[in-house]
């Protein structure tokens, strides 16, 4: 009986890839492990195995075909004796049979994000010339254009170089830069994290990439009492002009050590700066301007919206300050105040609201210290209600400091309490049903903006 | 280590002699007035003392030049002085005064001098390695012959970044010098309570990494071996590992009752091995110094620390804006 070869999941965050070869042609007899074709994926180019024993049936999707959503069958696979055409009709019901590890987790969809292209809401000046690219695109060409201005803007991390990135972030820098730049360590965090503080004392200004911030906990030490604390304690002598960056927050089901986002963490600490970019635009603009700071500034990434693409200003050292919000959509009903991943929630939310008559203005804060309280308080102040989006847990969170600053500094323009929609106050389950409850979600931002909206 | 017989006569000039007696003087004679200032209530919080301990900071700056760089834990006072920062400016810093090196922000644990290349002065245990091996990775990168001093005690040795370190100075061929300077106690815990390793600098072997352990209450042995690692250093061999074999006289820290050892084998510790009277004794059986020649020093040493003392109580308390400043850059 046929059975279909389907479109492998090949990492935590992939929905689609492109069939870059078939390494097999129709009529090949396959054994089970062996290689039968070359899959792009966002991050690398991947070989696939056969599951299974069998004939090459039909090749269904040519090589080369981009854009083939995980789980789409890609081949058949037939029994000797049996036609090549041989209807894979009890394929439908067999979904999961090339039961390569990969594509158990495909079965098991991870939760669907916005689709990529034309994503409608932009906070970029109008006219502009612009380019679309990824996430991934404007943060490698951030560093990149940074490194060829200072030759002492060095890059160091787990896998930067040779492997060209755990999540490709630095493909090709190593090509154009060299080992002496692109700095290849050990897998130990707390030891070149330390390191690196050391280098940004002796007049270099390192790029620290943590694979995930999960890891930077073993760091955490020389983040706060090395990099953050010394121009304090030095007397304005000493201080340190590195960046710290990397994934943050919850991606896709990788359970509870790997999900956590530490926003709230390290925003609480003076002497560090935090960015957290939501798109393509604010990757590269905030990013440029961290490493030119000359303090420390951790960059908190989000491998979800890695992939996702977004237009980028096309022009010569386009940079985005710290400390400068942005309204990625104006309305006059109540505020959403977010930033990074959460203003997917907030955007989709505004859409459903406007359907229902109620006017969202949505906050990309972009950076968590400083804050920019002035576009905050000002939009609070015209539409009277405040919701805050964020996916990190829930006490002591951004949301909640958001909530304090405007009971004080804007009381009497309150027309109803602040709500903050967070992550759960659980560590993240695993299960696919658990991991998406855990999080924020868009239906919880809309309930909140109707509740504050007494609708 | 017998320290008290006479002594041969080492190859080392009368100039030398007298500015190792002098800087090591300097900083007993500190440590001594901090001691003191402390129990007036005018320095705070931790104070770290030296006492004993001086010849290994003094015989390593005998090895340096101009452009090295160095940096240690919390017990920092007598690294500072003997690179060269002014005695004022640092206890002055002591007693939280806007005239010492960090205008009273850092403290006696956190005291930096980027002119004296002295980058601290860090309150966490082992945090001082990776920071230095980071010094000298800069050094590298910008391509001159730097070399780092990375001090840290015996008690910082058993901490899990010093070996993160060790792996990556040897693989990236860093221009470090890791001293551990193992006065024996990690507190109030002993050397022999807190590791079977018969010898701390022979861990840098897992790494590849050359060591020795030297007699650290003799400067001449401490500044030949310092001559040698520093070379190592500069002819692009990595790092190396030199462990001083030295002792503390007071406590852990001015809290520190220490009833971990007895009162014996402090006191043999001085009158057997002190690092002052073996030098001093160099000089006066050598004939380099007549007895004369010894107290004019000493009487010249009592007046710096007595000046930085007054410094130290007349220098203002720094002003409640300073609170706001050297956040940020």
């Amino acid at each position: 009986m046929a059975t279909q070869v389907l479109m492998p999941a090949l990492s935590p965050t992939m929905e689609e890839g492109t069939l870059a070869k078939w390494l097999v042609k129709e009529g090949d007899v396959v054994k089970s492990g062996q290689i039968i074709a070359e899959i792009e994926t966002d991050k690398a180019t991947m070989e696939f195995e056969s599951a299974d024993d069998g004939i090459v049936g039909k090749l269904l999707v040519a090589e080369g075909t981009a854009g083939v959503k995980v789980n789409t069958p890609i081949a058949t696979l037939v029994e000797e004796g049996e036609s090549a055409d041989a209807a894979p009709a009890a394929a439908a019901a067999a979904a999961p049979v090339t039961a390569a590890p990969a594509t158990v987790a495909a079965v098991a969809a991870a939760p669907a994000p916005v689709a990529a292209q034309g994503w409608p809401h932009s906070d970029l000046p109008e006219g502009v010339a612009t380019k679309t690219m990824t996430v991934r695109e404007a943060l490698r060409e951030a560093m990149a254009e940074e490194m060829r201005a200072n030759p002492n803007v060095f890059l160091m991390g787990e896998e930067v170089g040779e492997y060209q990135g755990a999540y490709k972030i630095s493909q090709g820098l190593l090509d154009e830069f060299g080992p002496k730049r692109v700095v290849d360590t050990p897998i130990t965090e707390h030891g070149f994290t330390g390191i690196a503080v050391g280098a940004s004392w002796g007049g270099l200004q390192p790029i620290v990439e943590f694979m995930t911030f999960n890891f930077a906990m073993q760091a955490i030490d020389h983040i706060i009492n090395s990099a953050a604390k010394t121009l304090y304690m030095s007397g304005g002598q000493m201080g340190s002009p590195i960046v710290f960056r990397g994934a943050n927050g919850a991606a896709a089901r990788v359970g509870a050590q790997h999900s956590q986002d530490y926003a709230a963490w390290y925003a609480a600490i003076p002497g560090l700066k935090v960015a957290m970019p939501y798109s393509a635009a604010d990757a590269k603009g905030l990013l440029k301007s961290a490493i030119r700071d000359p303090n420390p500034v951790i960059f908190l990434e989000n491998e979800i919206l890695y992939g996702r693409s977004f237009e980028v200003p096309v022009q010569d050292d386009f940079t985005i300050p710290f400390g400068k919000a942005s309204i990625l959509r104006a309305g006059s009903d109540v505020t959403v105040v977010s930033f990074g991943i959460g203003l997917t929630y907030a955007l989709q939310a505004a859409e459903e609201l406007a359907k229902d008559g109620i006017s969202a203005e949505v906050i990309n804060l972009r950076t968590l210290r400083p804050i920019d309280y002035d576009t905050i308080l000002a939009s609070v102040m015209k539409t009277n209600r405040c919701v805050t989006v964020e996916e990190g847990f829930p006490v002591g969170s951004i949301g909640n400091h958001l909530s304090a600053t405007i009971m004080q500094r804007a009381f009497d323009h309150l027309d109803a309490p602040v709500i903050n929609c967070t992550g759960k106050d659980v560590p993240m389950p695993y299960a696919a049903n658990l991991e998406k409850l855990a999080l924020t979600t868009t239906a919880e931002v809309v309930a909140a903006v109707k509740s504050v909206c007494y609708r | 280590m017998a320290a008290k017989k006479p002594a041969e006569r080492p190859n080392v000039s009368k100039d030398e002699l007298l500015k190792y007696y002098r800087d090591m003087l300097l900083i007993r004679r500190f440590e001594e007035k901090a001691g003191q200032l402390y129990g007036m209530g005018l320095i705070g919080g931790f104070c770290h003392l030296y006492i004993g301990q001086e010849a290994v900071v003094v015989g390593l700056e005998a090895a340096a030049k101009e452009g090295d760089k160095r940096i240690t834990s919390y017990r920092d006072h007598g690294h500072m002085l003997a690179c060269g920062m002014d005695s004022r400016g640092v206890m002055a810093e002591l007693t939280g005064r806007i005239g010492g090196y960090s205008k009273g922000k850092g403290g006696s644990m956190h005291m930096f001098s980027k002119e004296r290349h002295f980058y601290g002065g860090h309150g966490i245990v082992g945090a001082q390695v990776p920071l230095g091996a980071g010094l000298a990775f800069a050094d590298k990168y910008l391509g001159n012959d730097n070399v780092t001093f990375a001090y840290f005690g015996d008690g910082a040795a058993n901490q899990g970044q010093v070996y993160e370190t060790y792996n990556m100075a040897e693989l990236w061929n860093l221009p470090v010098v890791f001293v551990i300077e193992n006065n024996q106690y990690a507190m109030g815990t002993s050397v022999k309570r807190s590791t079977k390793s018969p010898s701390l600098w022979e861990r840098g072997a897992a790494y590849g990494i050359k060591g020795e352990a030297v007699d650290g209450m003799d400067v001449l042995a401490v500044k030949a071996a310092g001559e040698k690692a520093v070379a190592a250093c500069r002819a692009g061999e990595g790092p190396y590992i030199l462990e001083m074999m030295t002792y503390r006289y007071r406590g852990h820290s001015m809290s520190d009752p220490a009833k971990y050892r007895t009162r014996e084998e402090v006191e043999k510790m001085r009158s057997e091995k002190d690092a002052i009277e073996h030098v001093r004794d160099l000089l006066l059986t050598g004939g380099l110094a007549t007895d004369d020649d010894l107290k004019a020093i000493d009487k010249e040493i009592k007046a710096t620390v007595n000046d930085a003392a007054e410094f130290s109580k007349e220098s203002p308390e720094p002003s409640v804006d300073e609170l706001w400043t050297d956040i940020y850059a």
